[in-house]
């Protein structure tokens, strides 16, 4: 036994079968607890069969492969209604994952704005942050979430009279429409092109800094970097034919084509949980800021830095091992609070799952795969904001 | 929303995995409550909508007031619950609801794999489009390309689908749970189309459209839609019930008993009017309920003719025809099996 209990002389473990004894204590509890656990669980598991069994219920993932013939308004796959339901309920998990994934990085840029500003010398500036805090942080979300698409339906004007704020830029209640490169090799080629300017940045910053730490020597980084990624996309976008043709929306029959949409239900589902979201991580990062002592600040302007150095090279560094934790959990809510899309129509996991279980009728399979697939998504993101904190916490000290 | 059907089917689960089997309990847990309970509709004119002061109305919920009266003697033990029709199912099989009576279609998968039994058809329907006038669009056939509106969890969203298919026209869908969300989409012109039943539109059209001139209903029906009650598997006694409820109207209106004429009825000589009146006893005995269920049904909710012509007939803003809904005798559909 390796495990030593408190009071036993080291190297003397032999085992008494008393009652008396912690350790065989400990483990009666623990099997009896155990038992109860297993029992529990059997009882509802054969329950649920035997009712399934009486109501004529069929149980089972069976209906997976079967053809979903039910229409599904955006998807980032291809998708069809001569699909299969297990094609239904991924096109719903990848935009749970795509509104989840833009929702937590712009909610985070926001929120941090908002934070900063709401600790702003400039009276306005503060004042307007904490009106946005406390209105956005104290009504419901669904509520927020009608509101935005209300605003869509109600204040944009139909698809023909469609808004042009910019040329080739159309709103309606349809949503957003605007232009895209047309498909041609010249833009994979710049796609390529980007892609090795990345990873030419990456290499000339851990060159830097590895330089910066031996010779103290700086070198303008962030430019260097900058200037490899647009030089090689640029390179590579003038290797395929510098292509200019764009995909201009136009107006066809009932719908605009051409260009990309961006529907009215993902928009008001994108800006209600940004916003909602960002009052949250504003918060957050105020409160992350302000528990770094002021002392800092008046050291780091001792040595001359300017107030948005100090902010970026002293303060937030340090800021963040506060905040990550609590942030993480935000992300969290942001990821769960996307299967509110239901009341708005946007084809999350959760519409789309409780579709595929009305038209088959198989509601606990249904409620199992969002769960798993909930949890799967929590856990993945708690997985890397506790590696990230780590992260940070190391390069602090 | 559907957060509610996600409970709903939560608690479908939880029932299922918590409650110890049990057989033909519905119709006890009536009698003990002293009240049915009946799955409706969140709010189509004619079918089941509450009025100005709040009592529930329509052709569906006169279904649900004929299976009180026959169990229960009274028609106003009911309590409705109103659901989305992605709540609906879950809301039966979980026994949240004794039976819903919500423009449900009898189709093969609800009857066996989502464990249900339908009563008679109350109101034989199909499934059409309805479009804003000006778009100037005339037949079904010009929607290629047109962005539609329709619930989830219905077999209009099926039906919307195939036909588009068959077609071999494209078609963006607007899917919301809500009927109040999904009508303001349409209304507000985020979809070209709304599609549901041709009677939902009917009522849609002249009671809810800020203006009815305003918009069409195409001339094609795309599918059948026979709309009835329907019970979970396993009380067929319930199940009984409810299907000879039904009948009860459809029967009285083919022998010529409504409830302007039920007194005279009860001194009528024709065995099958004394059969069906209670005079003669046997059928009440063998449902299982008072002798007199069938007479009470027709004073207390009426026959069948006066139930349609009540709610979705031409003295209603829905003004629809009976046509299939007519008699066999007429040339309709409607048909009582024989009450011995
Ligand atoms: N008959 C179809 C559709 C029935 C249905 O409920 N349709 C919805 C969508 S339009 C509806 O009528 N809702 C009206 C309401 O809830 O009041 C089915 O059984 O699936």
């Amino acid at each position: 036994m390796a495990v030593q209990y408190g009071g036993r002389p080291a190297g003397g473990t032999h085992w008494r079968l008393s009652w008396n004894d912690r350790n065989v204590r400990s483990i009666v509890y623990q099997i009896a607890a155990l038992a109860a656990v297993v029992a529990g669980v059997w009882y509802f598991v054969d329950n649920t069969l035997e009712n399934l069994r009486r109501l004529g219920l069929a149980s089972g993932f069976g209906f997976m492969d079967r053809e979903a013939a039910f229409p599904i308004g955006e998807s980032l796959i291809d998708y069809t209604p001569a699909d299969t339901y297990a094609r239904a309920l991924l096109v719903g998990v990848i935009n749970t994952l795509y509104v989840s994934a833009i929702g937590i990085i712009l909610a985070t840029v926001l929120g941090t704005v908002i934070g900063i500003a709401r600790l702003s010398r400039n009276w306005l500036i503060a004042k307007l942050a904490s009106v946005y805090v406390e209105m956005t942080r104290n009504t419901p979300l669904l509520l927020q979430l009608f509101f935005w698409y209300m605003i869509f339906l109600e204040l944009l004007p139909p698809a023909r009279q469609a808004l042009q704020p910019v040329p080739d830029v159309f709103l309606s209640n349809r949503g957003v429409r605007f232009p895209v490169p047309a498909a041609a090799d010249g833009w994979s080629l710049m796609g390529a092109g980007v892609v090795i300017g990345v990873v030419g940045a990456m290499i000339l910053s851990s060159w830097s800094r590895r330089r910066q730490a031996a010779t103290g020597q700086q070198f303008p980084v962030v430019w260097a970097g900058l200037a490899a990624i647009v030089g090689c996309g640029v390179v590579g976008w003038l290797l395929g034919g510098a292509p200019t043709a764009l995909d201009r929306p136009a107006l066809r029959g009932f719908n605009f084509s051409g260009g990309v949409e961006v529907s009215p239900e993902f928009v008001a589902l994108l800006l209600g949980l940004v916003i909602y979201t960002a009052a949250f991580v504003a918060e957050i990062v105020r409160g992350g800021i302000l528990a770094i002592s002021q002392g800092q600040t008046e050291a780091a302007s001792a040595l001359g830095l300017k107030r948005g150095m100090i902010l970026r090279l002293v303060i937030l560094p340090q800021a963040l091992r506060v905040i990550i934790p609590p942030i993480t959990s935000q992300y969290l809510n942001l990821t769960k609070n996307s299967s509110l899309a239901v009341a708005i129509g946007f084809p999350d996991l959760v519409h789309l799952a409780n579709t595929a279980i009305n038209q088959t009728g198989q509601a606990i399979e249904g409620i199992a795969i969002i769960m798993a697939v909930y949890l799967t998504i929590s856990l993945s993101i708690s997985l890397f904001m506790n590696w990230y904190n780590r992260r940070v916490a190391l390069v602090e000290r | 929303m559907n957060k509610l059907s996600v409970l709903a089917a939560g608690a479908a689960l939880a029932v299922a995995a918590a409650a110890p089997a049990q057989a033909g309990k519905t119709l006890d847990a009536v009698k003990q409550r002293g009240q049915l309970i009946c799955g409706v509709s969140q709010g189509t004119a004619g079918f089941s909508r509450p009025n100005n002061q709040g009592a529930w109305e329509g052709l569906d919920v006169d279904f649900c007031r004929a299976v009180a009266v026959a169990i229960l003697g009274d028609a106003s033990k009911v309590r409705y619950v109103s659901t989305t029709a992605a709540q609906r199912f879950p809301a039966l099989q979980s026994g949240e609801v004794d039976m819903l009576s919500r423009t449900t279609t009898a189709t093969l998968t609800r009857d066996t794999v989502n464990g249900f039994n339908f009563a008679p058809v109350t109101f034989y329907d199909g499934q059409g489009f309805m479009v804003p006038k000006k778009l100037g669009v005339k037949s079904a056939k010009e929607l290629n390309g047109a962005t539609v509106c329709v619930s989830p969890g219905t077999t209009t969203e099926l039906n919307l689908a195939d036909y588009f298919r068959a077609q071999k026209m494209q078609f963006k869908p607007v899917v919301i749970e809500k009927v109040d969300e999904i009508r303001s989409a349409y209304f507000s012109g985020r979809c070209d189309v709304y599609t549901t039943d041709a009677s939902g539109l009917a009522s849609l059209r002249a009671v809810d459209a800020p203006n009815p001139e305003d918009h069409v209903i195409l001339p094609e029906i795309i599918s059948k839609e026979p709309l009835a009650p329907t019970v979970r598997h396993g009380d067929e006694e319930f199940a009984d019930i409810v299907r000879w409820s039904v009948y009860a109207t459809i029967e009285a209106e083919e022998l010529g008993i409504s409830s302007k004429n039920l007194e005279q009825m009860l001194k009528s000589e024709d065995p099958a009017i004394k059969r069906f009146v209670g005079v003669t006893p046997g059928n009440g005995k063998a449902l299982g309920v008072d002798e007199k269920w069938a007479y009470n049904i027709i004073k207390q909710v009426g026959n069948y003719g006066e139930i349609f012509e009540r709610n979705v007939g031409k003295g209603t803003p829905l003004k629809l025809e009976r046509g299939l809904n007519d008699l066999w005798t007429r040339g309709g559909l409607q048909y009582a099996q024989p009450f011995r």
